[in-house]
């Protein structure tokens, strides 16, 4: 991953994207986050944008100048989220919202991109390390490990290719169909919709395992077997 | 040769990573190199103990960096070591005192003075520890084998990720391998599962560290310890030579040779 890319955090909400940006100059950050929508402009088409942008203290030609840009590439700039007061009255200003997570209820039914849904996923080839959250209204495949201290929260299904050491919450909507499954299975927490099980007995064979809610409306985990 | 700038840091407190800039500086600048350590641990300064140096500090960092002196003057000469230099931190400022691109601007000008710049980072991921990374070319991350020290280094790792400087590489320090041999402390290979980064050292526990650092005389000093041999390893390793890791099982008593020759391990 290159440098300017990872300034920027993506994250899916239930009405739109959430990016999150840093405290490094404001001008590599626009150029990043620009060149990151570049370089995916499928992605990020029709997106509704929310920008955290932590505690930059930006003026009203600054905020105009990126829902510009934004807008040349079809993304609506909905939200300015800020820990500074003035980025705050500036975004209001512009008829912004500062607060994200109450959306307007004429607006919740709206996804970021055109049938984002269920069946969409979200695929990380890394591996998630101790202090990242990864949430997602769809499913999530990671190649890669997940290390204890790393969490997923995921509407959908969530595959792990590699070893699964961390929190986990598959089928967060409610679903309680979803399934986590990784090579090497022994999360930390394991959660299905409402139900929760704390750390799995550690594994001594590493063969693939596959958890899901079983008949009796309990978490089970059991080997993978092809077929 | 260009001045590599390396900054130690570690996520969680107490795992040596101070010991670990004091024993690497005397390490490097025993071997010939030019070295300045730099303190980055504003407030709670103690490199200057263990270099045995504290007497001797007029100006700090903060003071070059708030222009009170020129940079020349913040360099404490080692009483030993004639090519090994200390830029101490302040005792009564915090870490708001200085800025990343204070730090940038400040390691700047020591690359045209020494072959190796040593920043120790304070613990912690928050301003003191972006300072400190900040004009790095390359990060050691330095852990503990315990459960809590291995979870911050990966948290540490992560924001390295993510701010560009790579993955670093990682010192195990007091690794005890009768303990490990009895299944009681993880292993260097249980470490470096969890954290899949390049190991550059390891450690072993020894008594001569703590003793070192109270009288002011890094380990590495004396060619007799194992744990100085170590660090003249990772020191050795930094300046780009294929040096094996050390056999730290030869440490175990003669009894637990016999059983594990007798294949009882």
């Amino acid at each position: 991953m290159n440098e300017t890319n990872s300034l920027i955090q993506i994250k899916g909400l239930r009405d739109g994207l959430l990016v999150s940006l840093n405290d490094a100059p404001w001008d590599e950050q626009l150029s990043a986050l620009l060149s990151h929508v570049d370089a995916q402009p499928a992605f990020f088409q029709g997106a509704r944008l929310a920008l955290d942008v932590a505690s930059q203290v930006l003026k009203v030609d600054d905020l105009v100048a990126l829902r510009d840009h934004l807008s040349e590439r079809g993304i609506f700039l909905w939200a300015v989220i800020s820990e500074s007061p003035t980025t705050q009255q500036t975004a209001q200003l512009l008829g912004l919202a500062t607060r994200v997570g109450k959306p307007r209820p004429e607006e919740t039914r709206q996804f970021a991109i055109e049938g984002l849904g269920e069946e969409t996923a979200l695929f990380l080839d890394r591996t998630l390390r101790s202090g990242v959250r990864i949430e997602f209204p769809g499913h999530v495949v990671i190649l890669g490990d997940v290390n204890p201290g790393a969490e997923v929260v995921a509407d959908g299904n969530i595959i792990v290719w590699g070893r699964l050491r961390g929190t986990v919450h598959a089928g967060a909507n409610g679903n309680r169909k979803a399934v986590v499954c990784a090579l090497e299975f022994s999360p930390m927490q394991l959660r299905i919709a409402d139900q929760t099980s704390a750390a799995m007995r550690p594994q001594t064979q590493t063969k693939p395992q596959i958890a899901r809610i079983n008949q009796f409306g309990s978490l089970q985990a059991e080997n993978w077997s092809p077929g | 040769m260009p001045a590599q700038v390396i900054t130690i840091t570690s996520g969680k407190g107490g795992v040596g990573k101070t010991t670990a800039v004091a024993n690497l500086a005397v390490a490097l600048a025993s071997d010939g190199a030019r070295v300045v350590c730099v303190d980055g641990d504003i407030g709670l300064r103690n490199l200057d103990v263990i270099l045995g140096l504290e007497n001797r500090i007029v100006y700090d960092i903060v003071d070059v960096i708030e222009g009170r002196c020129r940079l020349k003057q913040a360099m404490i000469k080692d009483k030993r070591l004639p090519n090994l230099h200390l830029i101490p931190a302040a005792q009564t400022r915090d870490k708001n005192a200085v800025s990343a691109s204070d730090m940038n601007r400040l390691v700047k000008d020591l690359r045209s003075e020494c072959e190796f710049v040593l920043i120790d980072s304070p613990a912690g991921i928050e301003r003191g520890f972006k300072n400190a990374i900040a004009p790095a070319d390359r990060v050691l991350v330095v852990t503990n084998p315990e459960v809590s020290a291995v979870r911050d280094a990966d948290r540490v790792i992560g924001i390295l990720e993510a701010e560009g400087k790579g993955p670093g590489s990682l010192i195990i320090n007091r690794l005890n391998p009768a303990l490990v041999r009895r299944q009681e402390m993880l292993s260097a290979d249980d470490v470096l599962d969890l954290l899949a980064i390049e190991l550059i050292g390891i450690v072993p526990e020894d008594e001569g560290v703590l003793i070192g650092s109270n009288r002011g005389a890094p380990v590495a000093l004396d060619p007799k310890s194992k744990a100085g041999q170590a660090f003249r390893n990772i020191a050795a390793r930094l300046k780009g030579q294929d040096v094996p890791f050390l056999d730290l099982d030869t440490s175990s008593s003669l009894w637990e040779r016999i059983q594990k020759l007798a294949g009882r391990r």
